[in-house]
Order: structure tokens, then sequence, then C-alpha cells
């Protein structure tokens, strides 16, 4: 029985990364996080992401700040936030938010300030989801170690 | 494990030494590294990174690096480590812009990746090292495993051919990617090569501050381009230094150096600024240095200036009339009148002018903003130092590795360092024209920072000036010195028109035209009186030209003028009177220059230690030149007056200048002659 609802939540976790691969807001490299996950840093996926969110949250807060200036013309320092976004973005495989942040590096070099406004807002909506699902992401899999855990004492993925 | 171990399982315990500001990219690279079992050791700061590796250099077999790094740049860091430590750098970057990735490679990266890394391209990162020792001390004996391959039989290396034979060479050779049979080929290649005696690894040199000086001087003496490695080693006279060294390293130096004279280059292509720069600034220097008495007016200076392209309107009836008003001479705190005619002329005339002045250092007390700013310190950037000018300083004081570089990359640079540390001067000729161009010619560290200072200083003095008419040519000036500024800056500035845009954005939007105006008005650090009294004057004067009925303007003007004349040193006065200028004008100046101005007033009131805060209001109120041509005739025609006359009454220069400023009208430097005598003009005669 606790084998059977670690396997469902086993399913679940896949279904919803199948999901997520679906739709473009996760990529190959988040797989390849999710390998470098092993006896000696079992909790390394986790502990990426929420370093990756933490931030994650300063930098757009930092932009959204920059942004809103009344006199905002420090293209160059929003550069530089971007480009850190976009680097951890990638880095974990956050595909659909790296490519808002391509796009709002384009609308930057072109001191488009509309339309790094837009950028900047669909940053924050795809942050929020890519976080949202995240951690259901995570919940299920905590879920599924505790029931596997139940039943056998390791249970590797 | 031991360090046999190590090498012999190589390239499994690899010492891999991770830098990247982004703690996400920095754990997720040292995961990956630890999954291609090398031994990772990780810092989110370059310094921290360098103290490290100077520490002990034989800990680690290679570096990975970040591009975008707030504590340091990542190229600069990567050269550092070459030159000091010549471990093989890989860089790492979130975007794949060309530039970048050439600019990574002609720094010496072994390596340029992207992120996100995928760890199969970490798998093959083993194979620099292997190349780097390969190849380093051992060039003469043909050390590289690829050369070997073919000619394993033959040639060279006893180590490998004794223990690998020719096919293990060949693979070596051709086959470095591969898989782990390689890496057991490679890593007894290399222990061979270890321990065979005549292909002995030298152990790395390390490049010091004291052996690359050693070096330039070496390389200077013989010529750079007569430089040959045996030569610099006989010079150099270092034990234990062989030739391959130096000539690994010289090939490094002219790969610096080359990276270096593009960005003077392109400096100069922005706008002549630079030689135009250079040559002020030391003569500035020197006529800062040797600062007869009043009536010396060093003409070098000028006539650089004057041929400079700068302000090629302004330079060639002006500058030629200027003669004899260098910008050394305006550098010279003696002659008050003078040196108003010296800064009348573009840009150098302008310091001139202004230092000459006032002989009285309190007058120069007054002076605004960046005069003040620097005469304090020579090195003080820190007066409105402007985004720009902050990194640009930093930019050059990082890369210390260099500095003799610098240096020797711009002759002229040295004399500007000296100028530019040893005075104020040096500072308010950036100030005065904006001028970064003079600063990246010195390309030393501490000219790079007077220049940076000097134009920062006036832009924080102009900072409110809206006005761009002008700017756009002042922009040019300080527009050029931050392209050299960029060498350790990661984005080059565009061409002058852009630069300015830049600039003045990284400035705070300061007027342009405004820092012009106050170049010429406000000699920078200078702390002579006089050159504040200069600048009110020239303000003053300056500001009528603006106006559109300058007669009128001038009328005012003068009021103010004499007032300020009167009391150069009489901060209150002055500051009333050219507040009163100051609202007069208000009406034909922009708004925002009027407010700019005032509040510019303010600030500079509390900037002015002493004197003639209404110097400063004058500037301000002067942010309306229509153009600096304009502005540069001004000045030139008083200066030339001044020249002939040796005032010492503002009145004197004022007359000129305003006379000039009159004629001004006509767009026609005609008056240069210089002719004009102090008396005063009427106004409606002028016109």
């Amino acid at each position: 029985m606790l084998g059977l609802g670690a396997d469902l939540l086993w399913a679940d976790m896949n279904r919803l990364l199948a999901f997520l691969f679906h739709q473009g807001v996760l990529d190959e490299q988040f797989l390849q996080l999710q390998q470098l996950q092993d006896e000696t840093s079992p909790n390394f996926v986790s502990e990426v992401v929420n370093i990756y969110f933490h931030e994650s949250e300063k930098l757009l807060r930092n932009l959204r700040g920059l942004l809103m200036e009344r006199e905002f013309s420090d293209y160059k320092k929003m550069g530089i936030h971007l480009n850190q976004l976009t680097g951890s973005s990638s880095s974990i495989g956050a595909k659909r938010v790296t490519n808002v942040c391509l796009a709002f590096r384009a609308a930057t070099d072109h001191n488009n300030r509309s339309g790094c406004l837009r950028a900047l807002e669909m940053l924050e909506h795809e942050y929020c989801y890519l976080k949202n699902k995240l951690h259901e992401l995570f919940q299920i899999e905590q879920q599924r170690v505790l029931a596997a855990g139940v039943r056998y004492p390791v249970q590797n993925n | 494990m031991t360090v046999e171990d190590q090498i012999d399982r190589f390239p499994v315990g690899m010492r891999v030494l991770a830098v990247d500001d982004d703690p996400t990219c920095l754990k997720v690279l040292e995961n990956l590294l630890r999954k291609c079992q090398y031994q990772v050791t990780t810092t989110n700061q370059a310094i921290e990174a360098l103290r490290m590796l100077r520490e002990n250099r034989n800990k680690f077999d290679l570096v990975i690096s970040d591009v975008n790094m707030p504590d340091m740049d990542g190229f600069k860091l990567l050269e550092l480590v070459g030159l000091e430590m010549d471990l093989p750098v890989i860089m790492l970057s979130g975007h794949s812009d060309t530039k970048l990735v050439m600019k990574g490679v002609t720094h010496g990266a072994v390596d340029y990746l992207l992120k996100p890394v995928r760890i199969e391209e970490l798998k093959n990162i083993w194979q620099h090292v292997v190349r780097r020792k390969n190849f380093d001390p051992r060039d003469q004996n043909k050390g590289s495993n690829d050369k070997r391959g073919p000619n394993a039989a033959g040639e060279g290396n006893q180590s490998i051919i004794s223990e690998d034979g020719s096919d293990q060479n060949k693979n070596l050779g051709k086959k470095r990617k591969d898989q782990t049979e390689e890496e057991e080929d490679d890593g007894e290649d290399n222990g061979e090569d270890n321990d065979d005696p005549s292909s002995q690894k030298k152990p790395r040199v390390v490049w010091s501050v004291e052996l690359h000086r050693k070096f330039v001087a070496a390389v200077n003496q013989l010529g750079l381009d007569k430089a040959v490695p045996k030569k610099i080693l006989d010079l150099m006279n270092v034990e234990g230094l062989t030739r391959e060294n130096v000539a690994s390293h010289l090939q490094k130096y002219r790969l610096y150096l080359k990276k270096a004279t593009q960005q003077a280059s392109m400096v100069a292509a922005l706008g002549n600024t630079e030689s135009y720069l250079r040559i002020g600034s030391i003569d500035a220097y020197a006529e800062f240095c040797t600062s007869s008495g009043p009536g010396k007016i060093p003409n070098p200076a000028l006539q650089s200036y004057a041929s400079s392209g700068i302000f090629g309107r302004l330079n060639s009836p002006a500058n030629l009339s200027m003669r004899g008003i260098s910008a050394s001479t305006l550098i010279q705190p003696p002659v008050q009148p003078q040196n108003l005619n010296s800064t009348l002329s573009p840009l150098g005339n302008i310091q001139a002018s202004i230092f000459p002045a006032n002989q009285t250092s309190s007058l120069l007390q007054g002076i605004p903003t960046s005069i003040e700013l620097n005469q304090s310190k020579q090195n003080n950037c820190t007066t409105g130092i402007t985004q720009v000018n902050q990194v640009s300083c930093s930019g050059f004081t990082a890369a210390s590795g260099f500095r003799d570089r610098r240096l020797t990359v711009g002759t002229a640079s040295n004399a500007l360092p000296s100028a530019a540390c040893n005075s104020p001067q040096t500072h308010n000729s950036g100030a005065f024209r904006n001028q970064p161009p003079v600063r990246p010619a010195s390309l030393g560290t501490d000219s790079f920072d007077a220049g940076i200072c000097g134009p920062s200083n006036m832009l924080d003095y102009n900072r409110c000036n809206k006005n761009w008419q002008n700017a756009e040519q002042l922009s040019k000036l300080p527009a050029n010195p931050l392209p050299l500024c960029e060498p350790f800056n990661n984005d080059p500035l565009p061409p002058t028109g852009i630069n300015v845009a830049n600039t003045s954005t990284r400035i705070g939007n300061s007027p342009v035209d405004y820092s012009s105006r106050v170049a010429i008005s406000v000699p920078l650090e200078d702390t002579r009186n006089e050159l504040q009294r200069q600048e009110g004057l020239i303000e003053n004067i300056v500001q009528p030209s603006s106006y559109t009925t300058p007669s009128q303007r001038w009328e005012e003007h003068k009021l103010e003028y004499s007032q300020n004349m009167s009391r150069p040193f009489n901060s209150v006065n002055s500051h009333v009177s050219s507040s009163r200028v100051t609202s007069s004008l208000g009406h034909n100046l922009n708004q925002t220059n009027a407010a700019c101005s005032n509040s510019v007033d303010a600030s500079f009131v509390g900037q002015l230690s002493g004197a003639p805060p209404s110097i400063i209001q004058c500037t301000n109120v002067d942010t309306r030149l229509k153009s600096n041509d304009a502005y540069m005739l001004e000045l030139m025609k008083s200066r030339d007056g001044f020249i002939q006359n040796n005032f010492g009454t503002l009145d004197d220069i004022m007359v000129p200048m305003v006379k000039r400023f009159l004629m001004q009208e006509q767009n026609e430097p005609t008056f240069i002659d210089g002719e004009m005598g102090f008396e005063a003009y009427p106004v409606g005669s002028c016109i």
C-alpha cells in the first residue's frame, strides 16, 4: 500500500515533469541537474533551485526598481542584472524564463523602455509560474521519498 | 591522494578553481566538475580567487571564470592569471556575443564556454592543462605532444620516445579529446616528461611585477620591433629565466599592446582628443610645473590643441591666434587676464585661461567644483566622478599588472599621468574638456584617474546643464577617454556621438556644453583663484553669447561681470550677481538650465571654499551656449585681447570677451586678430 502510494507519487512527479518539459518551462539542463543528484548530494536539485529562487527574486526586484524610476536611463545596469538572471536561469534549465530574459535584453539593447517594461512583466509572470510548478514538484518528491522511505530504507531515483 | 597519484590518474583529480559571482551557476558548475572527477575549489569573488592563486600557484591546474563579475572584470582576471601564474583559464559567459568571445581569446583564454554549461564540455577541459604544460617552458624541446605525434620516432623528446612510443605520441597529438586510454597515455607521457632530465619540465616562471618591469624596460630599450627574446633575456639578466619564458611572455605582451593601441586608436579616431589631450595635458603639466609668472604663456599646449581636431572650427582661427596661450599657460596660475584668453580658446585654451586668471590661490579656491575638488588632491577623482569615470578609474587601477605597459603604450601618457597626478591642473584640464581623451592616452593608473577625475568634476559641475548643443562637442572629448578606459571595461564606448550620450548618461546627463563651458571657465584643479576669476569672467561673458540678444545680455552680463570683478573673491557678491545674471538670463536659457544653474550654484557654493561662487553660477547660467564654437570663439577672442594686454583686471578680460561675444554673432572669428584692447567696447558698437 505504501509502496503503491510512493509509486503513485512517482508517477505524479513524472507526469508533472513531462508536462513542464512539454510546455517548455524546463529543458534538458534540468535533467542534467537531476542526474547530478546522487548519494553524495542527495538534495542537490532542491538546493540549487532554492538558491536560484533567492537570487532571482533579488534580481527581479532590482530590475523592477530600475524600470520604475522616473528618470530611468541606466540600461547598462539593467543589463548586468539581466545577464545574471539569464545565466542562472539557463543553468537550471528554466527555458521559458531564459527566453524572456533574452527578449528583455534585446529591449535594453535598443533602449526601449516600454519594451523593457513589457518584458519585465512577462518575466515576472514566467518566474512565478516556474516557482509554483517547481514547488509542486518538490512537494511531490518529498512525499514520494517519505512514502518510499517507509517501505524501503533507500530509494533512489 | 598524493600528487603523483593525481598526475598518474590525470585528468582525474585535476584541480580546478571556479569563479563566478552567481551562486546558482557556481553551485551547478561545482557539481558538474565534481561529476567529472575533478577537484573543485569555488569562490564567488575574483579577488579571492586571485588571492588563492597567488598564495600557491601550484595548487591549481585550471581556472574557470565568469566574464561578468561585479568586483573585477573577468578578462582582467584572465590576463592577470595568465601573466602571473601562467595557468590555463577558461571563460564562462551567459551570452555568446562574438565580441566577447574574441576578447576572451585575445586575452589568452584557452576556451570560452557558454552557460548553461554541459557536462560533456567539462569532460574535455583537461586537455587545456596538458597543452599548456607541454607548450610552455619546454618550447625548444618541441615539447608539444602534438608536434611529437608524427615525429615521435625521430625528434626531440626522449621521454616521448622512451616509454610511450610513437603510437602514443600520435595518439596524443591527434586525438586529444579522446577517451580514458588517452588520459593514461597523457598521464604517462607527462610523467615521462617530468622525469626525463633532458626534457625536464622547468618550473613555470611567475612574472612578478618586478620581473615584468625589467622585461618592459628591456623591451623599451631594444625597441618593440627589435625586441627578440634572446636580447631581452640578456638585458634582463635574470637568473633562471630562459629564452622560452621570455618568448612566451613577449608574445603575450605584444598581444596586450595591440589591444591597448587599438583602444588608443579608437579613442584617437573618435576625435583626436587623445593626442590633443595628451599633448595638452603634458603641456599643461609642464606648464603647471614651471608655473612662471603671469605673463608667461607657453604655447605648446595650445598649439597642440589647435592641431587637434576636437574643436576644429574654433581651433583654426582662434587657436592660431591663441598661440600665445597654450594650455599650459592656462595652467599656470599667474596670469589672470591672459588666462582668460587662453580659456577662451578651445579646450586647451580654456584651461589655460582659467588657470592663469588669478595668481592668488584664493581665487582658485572659489573655482567651482572640478577645480576645487581637484586642487585638493591630485588623483581625487571623487568629485563628480561619473559612473564612467569610476568605471574607468577602477578599470585602470585594476589592471595593475599592466601598469608598465600602459605607460609604454601611450608615450604621452607618461607625461599625462604625472600631470594628472601632480596637479589639479590635470584635473582641471580634464574638467575643461571633459576630457577623457587625455586620460586614456596616459593609460597610467594615475593619469587615468586624474583624467577621469577631471571630466568628472566638470561633469558634476555641468550636471545641471541640459544644454546638449554644446555638449556635442564636449561630449566628444569626454567620450574619447572613455574608450581608453574601456580596455578594462566590457563595454566599449561607441564613437563620439554616442559616447557623448553615454557619457552624459553616466554622468547624469550633465549638459555637455555646460561642462565644456565649465572647463573653460573653471580651471580644473588649479588652486589659482585667478582661474576662478577667469571662470567667472568667462561665465559672465559667455553667457551673453548664448543669448539671442547679445547686446542686452552683455550689458547685464557686464554688470554682473563688473560686480564679480570688483569682488572676485567675494562669494556673496558674486553669488548674488551671478544669480542675478542667472535670473536675467534665465528667460533666455532653458528653464532647466536656469534651474540647473541655480541648483548648481547651491552645490557649488557649498563646494567653493571661498571665492567665486558667482563664477560657478555664471557657468551654470552659461549652459546655454549655443555652441561650443561660439563659446570658444568668445573665449578666443577675449583671449587674444588678453594676451596682448596682460590685464590684471577682469574688466580687461571681459571687454575682449564681450567684444568677441558680440562678434560671434557674425559667426566669424574675424576679430581674433587679437587686437582687441582692453578698452571697453560699447555694446552697441560690437553688434
